[in-house]
Formats: structure tokens, C-alpha cells, sequence
């Protein structure tokens, strides 16, 4: 399906990642946003919140952050395309809905522009400390999908996909940006509306009678339907069977997280997205994601220039892990370099993928700012040793 | 003769007592026999006062008994004139 | 044992049947509970209102009352704990034509959702809300909470509570609800025909149900069983409509007044964000389709 004209800016455009992100929302299709204002992600919602009354459809500015996450939850199931948008604190409370999201298939997105914590934390500042929590921060055994952009182009092309993967496979789906992504200020080219690939709602052509609301397809996703369309349907955060209902036994439970999990497990391969260059050869290869990548850009071209076979992996899907790629890579490298911004996250998974086929080396930093290209110069030097 | 009746499903019952305590014709007691839960129902002992004005209907929690008015000794809807 | 054969060909069905899960009762809530009573009273409020069910939607939060979405077969929504408002607010505000009525219990709505719903009361988001109130947590096995009576017996508060207990009519008019009302579970008729108006009134309506629950609260506060408690209410209940709100506070066991206490025109969430944005934007302003998912 093609994206709607109506919300499509199409033309060349300079503008910031957060502007970006809202503007490839609008491309997919949200025609409802929540939100509570943090820091550095708000101009994402400002700048819907100008947009909307101009195309048809709602802002909220809720109360905080659990009720903005939940009221998209809402909308999504009266029919909307819905999402939220904060960072790091504002995430935290969101997660209780990520689990009612991933429990109840509702697809929507939610974008975390990235600063440093814990807590408060570094509020103006970037960092990439809340992959992890993107990953395992609702409680429960799920899968999640996660996207990282490295451009405001890339916030406004990865939005749409991030929109498209919520439909296609009825999850939420965590687009993780950081400050420096975010308020970065680019060329931004949004095409024509009919260039714009829109995945449609999962909605059922079954009647009433013969629908259950969680009875899985053969890609174990199963068919929606919305609010006042006679399905009389019901939707819960317990474990619950095929039509809905409330089941608190350990059958249940199996049959459901099970499905769950492997809706997103068996589709990681096509949901694998990366850049991959110059790794048929390397000795090393450094693996980054968001704006750590454009530093890790620099490095890697200092290190060729000093003669050391780099290659370069960018991560644009960060859950599920593309555990196979690095599989596949660590039967022909020597090592891995993972610069990111925190203390070891990202590094850890390159690491169980690898299975000690190729030596993994961290670039940790706490953030607050990004990289010197040197730090990651330096481990690269030292793994290529 | 009796101008409504009370229909009572035993096995939802949970014994609360609401019905017999407020059904303003007295029309039923509990019974000393038990559901196969372990509760005492209600039962009939009045049915010639029973006016089906489903209050009984309204007050019960458990959906377990209602009342319809009779016209005739027919049916005309449960607590409804309709 | 009662003979019905003799008096009609077939008895009718209990009115209420045709709008429940009935593959799913009996229902979890104990015997004298009056959660039931009230969704009994809520049932035939839909029927007697005419509104269109297909187009209604019922949404809960946690605890013995937030079972009420399993129960209705509408379309149903059993939440997280205390965000039965903001979900509701968001399905409304993306599909105004529907009904949505959130039906949860004092716990979750007034402790742990508190901050919703006053937001909801004040931006007037046409929403109707019941709270059954049974002055303390009964699913997780009767701990105090917001409602609860000081010098009640509870598992959290096992030498009697001290904390001072919300008025949850007054908060509610304070926060900008356009309806008002407090019944008992007693009160069949009365909280009936509220269930129908707040379903005719536009706008954020809040009906506060009293309501038993025998084997946690009445029990522990040796107050006797659930239908000591109706007796209770049927004895201490004085209807007072129009009372100001300051002055409907509880005790434990004291006088209840119950009534409807507010039910005034405020325009509504909606209606306010499209005047404002009509004229503001002028042209450039697009009203939202009926429907977001069109």
C-alpha cells in the first residue's frame, strides 16, 4: 500500500532527526500521538503537535509518560497508526506498556532519543545506555524489535520502516535514537508519497462468529480488528487463549510466550538491516550503531590509511540480534571492535554471537559526548595485533 | 393468581441472600438444600405474591435469578411491561 | 423445587444474558460481593439506554472490578494497573463515534491511576467512568488504600488504618467532572437510571458505586457479611441530590449520602481542541476524519 499524500512533506528538506522522525511518522500513517515532554526528544512531538491540526487527526500532551504510552494503546485499537516519543526517564515508565503492547499484539512505535543516565542523568546530552533496556526493560520473556538511525534521513526512512514492522508483525517497535542523531540538522529527502511503501493494518476479513482475536496466521501473527465494528472482541494483559480470555495456567502461558518470542525470532533474518562494507578481507571489523557509526567512520578510515584491514558493520536492526551475520563474520575476521556510548552493551551480544571465533573488543564510553575517533583508532591498532 | 414469576438458576447461585432479603413481596426464603458448590439458593415460598417486578433480577450478583411479569399465565419479558 | 412447565411453553431468559460472557461464569467475585450487583444494574442501563453496542467499549483497569471488562461481551479491554483512563482516552479521542465507559475499582483508579484520572476530568474527555468502591484492594487480599476508612482493620493496616480517606465525589467535581453521583449497590434502581444518563451525557461523568466485599473488608472489620453491609446501606443511606460535594465524605459504618451532586455542561475535550484549531488555522485547518483508522 502507498503512504497517504496527506501526511507525505515530499521535497529536500534541512532539518534535525527529531523533525525527521516526526515527519516519517506522518509518512506511515500516525494519525494520533501521546506524548510528555523530555529532553532531547520533544521537538518530535512539538513539531506533530503543529502538524496535525493541518492534516487530520490528534495530539495529546498526557500526564506523563505511562499515560502516554498506554493512550496510543488505545487509539491503535479504535483503528489509529500511533506512537510515543521520549527518552531515557520517560522510558523507564513506558515499559510497563511495552509489555501490555507486546502481550496484546498492538502495533505501534515508540522512540527513545537516547541521553545519558541512570536516572536524570546527563538530560542535553547523547548516549546509547538504553539498548538493553529497549531489549528486557518490561519485565516478562518477550522479543522486541529495535531500529537505530544514524542520520536525520535515516530518522525520517527508518521511522516509516519502524512503522511498517509494528503492522507486519503486531509488536511495538523501539526506534532508539540518541541526542546527537536527534538534533544533528541534514539534508533530509522525503519522496512522493507514492514511493512511500505503507504496510497496512492485519485486519480481518473474517465475520464476528468466526474470529478470534489471537489466533494465529501461518507467520503466528494473528488478524486484528478495531473498536465498534461489531467483533465484540475481547483484549487483556493476562495470559489469555486464542479468543482473548483469561487463561492462568502453565499450558497457556507456554503456548502464548512461546508464540510470542517466535513471531520476531524466526522472521530475524529479513529483519536483519545493516551497512556492511570492506569485511571480505579484514583482520578487524568495527561494529556501531547510531551516531557512534559516523565516529567509528573516521577511525576506520584512519586505520586503512595506516594499512590495517578494517571492515565495517553498522547495526540499523539492534533486536533482535543479527546473531547470524556475526556468526558469519567471525569464521573470517580476526576480531571485532564495538565502540558504543556506555560502559558494554552491544559489545556483549557481538561477543555470544561470535562465540569466541573471533576476539571481541569493547570501546566503552560513558557518554555525554561521542567518541574521539582516536579511542576507536586505538583498539582497532591493538586487535589488529 | 400470580402476576410475575421468578426464574432461579441454582447452580450459579452463591448464596448471598440479596433476593430473599429485598424482594418487596416476600416471595422467597432460602432454601436448606445446597447447590452442588456448597451454597444454599433461594427457593419459591410465595409464588402467589410474586408481582415480576425483577428486582430480585437487579440486586443479584450472579446473574443467577430473574423475574418476569405474567399476562395470562403466558410470558411478557423478563421484569418488563412490555 | 419450581415448576414452570404448566405456566409457560418456554421461561424466558434472564435479560441480562445476551450482553455477558456467559461461557465465562460463574464469576470470580465472592459470594456477597456487590461488583456483580453493579454490573447487573450496568447491563440493563445499556439495554433500557438504546445506545448502539456494537459501538461501545468497556474498558478496566486491575483488581476484583477490573474483571468487569472480561465479563461484558462488548468490546473489552482489561488493561494495566490504574491506566484504564488513558487508554480509554485514547481510544475515544481516535474513534469519537464509540462509547467508552471504564468500569475499575478504587484502587486502581484513585491510587495508582489518581493522576489520570484528574487529568481526564479536566481536559473533559467525553468518557464515563464508574468506580466501584470497596474501600480497599481486594484482589491482592484486602490492603489498605486511598478509600479506606481510618481505624480500619486491613492486611497493610493491621492495627487500624490513620491515613485520612479521599472523598471521591469532591475530587472529582474539584477536577472538573461534568456528572457526579454516589449510589450503593443497595440502590438498584437510582445507580441504574445513573448508568443511563452518564451514557446520553457528553463529557467526563463519574458514578462512585459502594460496594461489599465481605470476605476482605466486612470480615476482618467484623461488620458482618455482604448482606449486612446492603442492610447497612439501605440503613445509613440518605439521598441528598445536589449536596455539595465537601460535604459527602465517609466514615466507617457512618451515615452514606448518596445522590447525584454535580451534573453541569462543560464543552468537551474534543470540541475545545477543534474550535481552538478552527480558529487559529483557518483554512489551513483539517478537521480529523470520523474515524483516525479511516
Amino acid at each position: 500500500m502507498r503512504a497517504d499524500p496527506r501526511g507525505v512533506l515530499t521535497g529536500v528538506h534541512f532539518m534535525d532527526g527529531d523533525h525527521a522522525c516526526c515527519e516519517g511518522a506522518l509518512a506511515a500513517g500516525a494519525r494520533f500521538a501521546a506524548g510528555y515532554p523530555i529532553t532531547p526528544s520533544t521537538e518530535v512531538v512539538e513539531r506533530f503537535a503543529a502538524r496535525i491540526p493541518t492534516i487530520g487527526g490528534v495530539f495529546i500532551q498526557m500526564e506523563d509518560e505511562l499515560a502516554a504510552s498506554i493512550a496510543i494503546l488505545g487509539a491503535v485499537w479504535a483503528g489509529a497508526k500511533a506512537f510515543t516519543v521520549t527518552s531515557g526517564p520517560g522510558f523507564s515508565l513506558m515499559m510497563e506498556h511495552v509489555g501490555l503492547a507486546v502481550m496484546t499484539e498492538t502495533p505501534c512505535v515508540i522512540v527513545n532519543v537516547q541521553r545519558g543516565g541512570p536516572s536524570t542523568g546527563l538530560p542535553t546530552l547523547p548516549a546509547q545506555g538504553d539498548m538493553m533496556q529497549a531489549r528486557w526493560g518490561s519485565h516478562g520473556d518477550y522479543e522486541i524489535i529495535a531500529l537505530s538511525p544514524n542520520s536525520p534521513q535515516e530518522c525520517f526512512d527508518l521511522t516509516v520502516r519502524a512503522f511498517n514492522l509494528a503492522e507486519k508483525y503486531r509488536t511495538p517497535v523501539m526506534f532508539m535514537m540518541d541526542e546527537v542523531v536527534g538534533h544533528m540538522t541534514e539534508k533530509v529527502v522525503i519522496p512522493p508519497a507514492e514511493e512511500i511503501e505503507v504496510y497496512p493494518r492485519r485486519y480481518t476479513r473474517k465475520s464476528p462468529g468466526e474470529y478470534k482475536p489471537f489466533e494465529p496466521c501461518e507467520d503466528l501473527v494473528p488478524e486484528m480488528v478495531r473498536a465498534g465494528t461489531g467483533y465484540r472482541f475481547h483484549i487483556t494483559g493476562v495470559t489469555h487463549d486464542e479468543r482473548g480470555y483469561p487463561l492462568i495456567n502453565p499450558e497457556a502461558q507456554d503456548k502464548l510466550v512461546r508464540r510470542l518470542k517466535e513471531k520476531i525470532r524466526r522472521a530475524a533474518g529479513e529483519l536483519a538491516f545493516y551497512e556492511e562494507e570492506g569485511t571480505d578481507a579484514a583482520d578487524v571489523i568495527v561494529v556501531s550503531y547510531g551516531i557512534t557509526s559516523r565516529v567509528a567512520q573516521r577511525a576506520i578510515d584512519l586505520a586503512r590509511a595506516k594499512g590495517i584491514r578494517v571492515g565495517k558493520l553498522r547495526l540499523i536492526t539492534i533486536w533482535p540480534f543479527p546473531d547470524e551475520k556475526i556468526r558469519e563474520l567471525a569464521r573470517r575476521t580476526g576480531a571485532f571492535v564495538v565502540p558504543e556510548l556506555n560502559l558494554g552493551q552491544i559489545v556483549r551480544e557481538v561477543e555470544r554471537a561470535a562465540a569466541g571465533a573471533a576476539r571481541t573488543y569493547a570501546v566503552p564510553h560513558a557518554g555525554g559526548t561521542v567518541h574521539r575517533p582516536e579511542q576507536i583508532l586505538s583498539v582497532i591498532e591493538e586487535a589488529a595485533r | 393468581m400470580a402476576r410475575g414469576f421468578v426464574t432461579i438458576l441454582i447452580e450459579r447461585c452463591k448464596g448471598c441472600g440479596f433476593c430473599v432479603e429485598f424482594c418487596p413481596t416476600k416471595v422467597l426464603a432460602m432454601s436448606s438444600a445446597f447447590n452442588s458448590k456448597g451454597y444454599h439458593p433461594p427457593h419459591v415460598v410465595a409464588p402467589e405474591k410474586c408481582s415480576g417486578c425483577d428486582l430480585c433480577g437487579m440486586f443479584c450478583p450472579d446473574f443467577a435469578i430473574f423475574g418476569w411479569k405474567l399476562r395470562n399465565g403466558k410470558a411478557v419479558g423478563g421484569g418488563r411491561e412490555s | 423445587m419450581i415448576e414452570t412447565e404448566d405456566l409457560v411453553e418456554a421461561p424466558p431468559q434472564n435479560p441480562v444474558e445476551p450482553y455477558l460472557r456467559t461461557d465465562r461464569l460463574p464469576h470470580i467475585w465472592c459470594p456477597g460481593c456487590g461488583i456483580g450487583t453493579s454490573l447487573n444494574c450496568f447491563v440493563r442501563a445499556l439495554i433500557e439506554s438504546k445506545e448502539d453496542l456494537d459501538r461501545l467499549a468497556v474498558v478496566s483497569g486491575i483488581g476484583c472490578s477490573g474483571r468487569v471488562a472480561g465479563y461484558v461481551a462488548f468490546d473489552s479491554f482489561h488493561t494495566t494497573h490504574g491506566r484504564a483512563v488513558p487508554f480509554a482516552t485514547g481510544l475515544k479521542l481516535a474513534n469519537p463515534a464509540l462509547k467508552v465507559v471504564v468500569y475499575s475499582g478504587d484502587g486502581d483508579l484513585f491510587a495508582i491511576g489518581g493522576n489520570h484520572i484528574i487529568h481526564a476530568a479536566r481536559r473533559n474527555v467525553d468518557i464515563k467512568v464508574i468506580c466501584v468502591n470497596n474501600f480497599l484492594y481486594a484482589m491482592t487480599g484486602g490492603q489498605s488504600g486511598p478509600t479506606t476508612p481510618p481505624s480500619s482493620i486491613t492486611t497493610t493496616s493491621p492495627y487500624g488504618g490513620f491515613e485520612p480517606a479521599f472523598n471521591l465525589p469532591h475530587l472529582m467535581d474539584a477536577a472538573g467532572a461534568v456528572y457526579v453521583a454516589r449510589w450503593t449497590t443497595f440502590h438498584v434502581r437510582q445507580l441504574t437510571r445513573a448508568m443511563i444518563e452518564i451514557l446520553h451525557k457528553p463529557g467526563f461523568c463519574f458514578i462512585e458505586v459502594l460496594s461489599p466485599c465481605p470476605t476482605l473488608y466486612e470480615r476482618r472489620n467484623k461488620l458482618g457479611d455482604g448482606l449486612d453491609t446492603m442492610k447497612y446501606y439501605k440503613e445509613k443511606s440518605k439521598i441528598r441530590h445536589g449536596a455539595p460535594t465537601s460535604e459527602v465524605a465517609l466514615d466507617k459504618r457512618g451515615e452514606i449520602i448518596v445522590g447525584k451532586f454535580v451534573d453541569r455542561n462543560r464543552p468537551e475535550y474534543l470540541e475545545l481542541m477543534r474550535a481552538q484549531h478552527r480558529a487559529q488555522l483557518g483554512d489551513r485547518f483539517v478537521e480529523a476524519p470520523a474515524c483516525l483508522c479511516d
